[in-house]
C-alpha cells in the first residue's frame, strides 16, 4: 500500500492520454501544463500573443491589398536582382529564406546538444545560429536600402498601389526587429553556456535563480518563431 | 505501522516529491536523434526550393495559391512539431496553443469582406479616369 502511494505521488508516467488527458490536466490541481516548466510554457504563450500580432498584420496587409483599385507592384519583380548579367526573380528573397532555415537547423542542434550537456557544441551551434540571423538582417538592410533609393516610401512608390511601402516596412520591419532582438537573446544565452552557468547552477544576475539547460530551449522556441514567421511572410507577401 | 508512516511521508512530501520530478524531467529535457533534425532541415530546405520554384516559373491563378498554401503549411508544420517539438507535448498544451490561432481566420474572413466592400465602393465612387 505504502508503494502506491509514492507511485502516485508526483510521478508523471501515469497521466491520461487522449481527451481524458486534456480534461485531467485541464481540471487537475495546480498547473494545466503538467510537465512543461513555467519558463517553457511562458514563452509558448508569448509566442501564441506574437502570432496575434503577426496575423494582425498580414490581415492589414491582405485587406489594402484586396481594397485598393491601383495595381500592386509585382514582388516577383521588385525584389530581383541581376547577378552576373542575368535576372533572376526573388533571388534576395529566396537566399534569406534559406539563411534564416539554415540557423532553424543550427538551433535545432544546440537545443540537441544542450540537453547531452555538451558545453562547447552548444555554445558553438549558438553562435553559429546567431551569425546566420546576423546575415539575415545584413540582407534585409540591404534590400531596405535597395527600395528606399528606387523610391519606395510608406506613402507611395513607382509601381502602383501607395499601401505597398508601407505594408512591406511595417511587416518586414517588424520581423527584422524579433531576428535583431533573437541574435542579441542567442548570444546572451551562448555565453552563458559556454562559461558552463548551467553546469555549476550559478545563479543569474537578474533573477538570482539556477539556470538550467532548458533555456536553450526556450530562446530555441523563439527562434523558430521567428523562422515560421518568415515561412508566413515569404507565402503571403513576397510569393503571393 | 510502517505502511503507516510512509503513507503519512509521501502525503506530507507530495510537494516537494512533486518538484523533484518536475526537476528531473526538465534536467533530462527533450532528447530526440540527431538525424530526426537533419532529416527534418532537409525537408524544409525542399520545401523552401519548391515554393520558390512556384515564382521562378511564374505559375499563375489558383494553381499558384494552391501550392504556395500546401507548401507554407508543410514547412510550418514541420518547424512546429519537430523543431519547437510539440509533437512530444502534452495534448494539453498543444491545443492550448494550436487551437487559438484558428480565430485568426475568422477575422481573415470578416476582412476578406470588409475589403471587397471597401473596393466596390472605390471603384464606384473614386474610379481613377482612365
Amino acid at each position: 500500500m505504502a508503494e502506491t502511494v509514492l507511485t502516485h505521488s508526483g510521478q508523471s508516467t501515469a497521466r491520461l492520454e487522449g481527451w481524458r488527458g486534456i480534461a485531467a490536466d485541464w481540471a487537475s490541481d495546480q498547473r494545466a501544463f503538467k510537465n512543461v516548466s513555467w519558463g517553457k510554457a511562458m514563452m509558448w504563450i508569448f509566442l501564441l500573443s506574437d502570432t496575434f500580432i503577426f496575423s494582425c498584420f498580414l490581415l492589414s496587409y491582405m485587406t489594402a491589398r484586396m481594397s485598393t483599385t491601383l495595381p500592386w507592384p509585382n514582388p516577383s519583380e521588385v525584389f530581383a536582382l541581376n547577378i552576373g548579367g542575368k535576372h533572376i526573380p526573388l533571388i534576395l528573397i529566396a537566399i534569406m529564406t534559406f539563411v534564416l532555415i539554415s540557423s532553424s537547423g543550427t538551433m535545432a542542434m544546440a537545443v540537441n546538444f544542450g540537453y547531452r550537456r555538451d558545453r562547447v557544441r552548444t555554445a558553438i551551434l549558438m553562435l553559429v545560429t546567431a551569425a546566420f540571423g546576423a546575415t539575415f538582417v545584413g540582407m534585409q538592410a540591404f534590400e531596405w536600402t535597395k527600395l528606399i533609393m528606387e523610391g519606395v516610401r510608406p506613402w507611395g512608390n513607382p509601381w502602383g498601389a501607395a499601401q505597398f511601402g508601407s505594408s512591406f516596412f511595417m511587416i518586414t520591419g517588424f520581423h527584422g526587429t524579433h531576428v535583431t532582438i533573437g541574435v542579441i537573446f542567442l548570444i546572451a544565452i551562448a555565453r552563458k553556456v559556454f562559461r558552463g552557468d548551467f553546469d555549476v547552477e550559478r545563479r543569474g544576475f537578474f533573477t538570482s535563480r539556477k539556470g538550467y539547460y532548458e533555456i536553450v530551449e526556450i530562446m530555441g522556441l523563439y527562434w523558430h518563431f521567428v523562422d515560421l514567421v518568415w515561412v508566413f511572410i515569404f507565402a503571403f507577401f513576397y510569393l503571393w | 505501522m510502517t505502511n503507516a508512516a510512509v503513507h503519512m511521508e509521501g502525503q506530507l512530501h507530495a510537494p516537494a516529491h512533486g518538484a523533484v520530478a518536475t526537476g528531473a524531467v526538465h534536467a533530462k529535457g527533450q532528447q530526440h536523434p540527431i538525424k530526426l533534425y537533419l532529416v527534418v532541415w532537409g525537408w524544409l530546405f525542399v520545401l523552401s526550393t519548391c515554393s520558390y520554384l512556384v515564382d521562378y516559373f511564374g505559375l499563375h491563378g489558383y494553381l499558384r495559391w494552391s501550392l504556395i498554401l500546401l507548401f507554407m503549411m508543410l514547412k510550418a508544420g514541420l518547424i512546429v512539431a519537430v523543431f519547437m517539438h510539440m509533437a512530444w507535448e502534452r495534448l494539453a498544451l498543444a491545443y492550448a496553443i494550436l487551437l487559438p490561432p484558428i480565430a485568426v481566420l475568422v477575422f481573415v474572413s470578416i476582412m476578406v469582406l470588409e475589403s471587397e466592400y471597401t473596393h466596390f465602393l472605390r471603384v464606384l465612387f473614386f474610379a481613377a479616369p482612365s
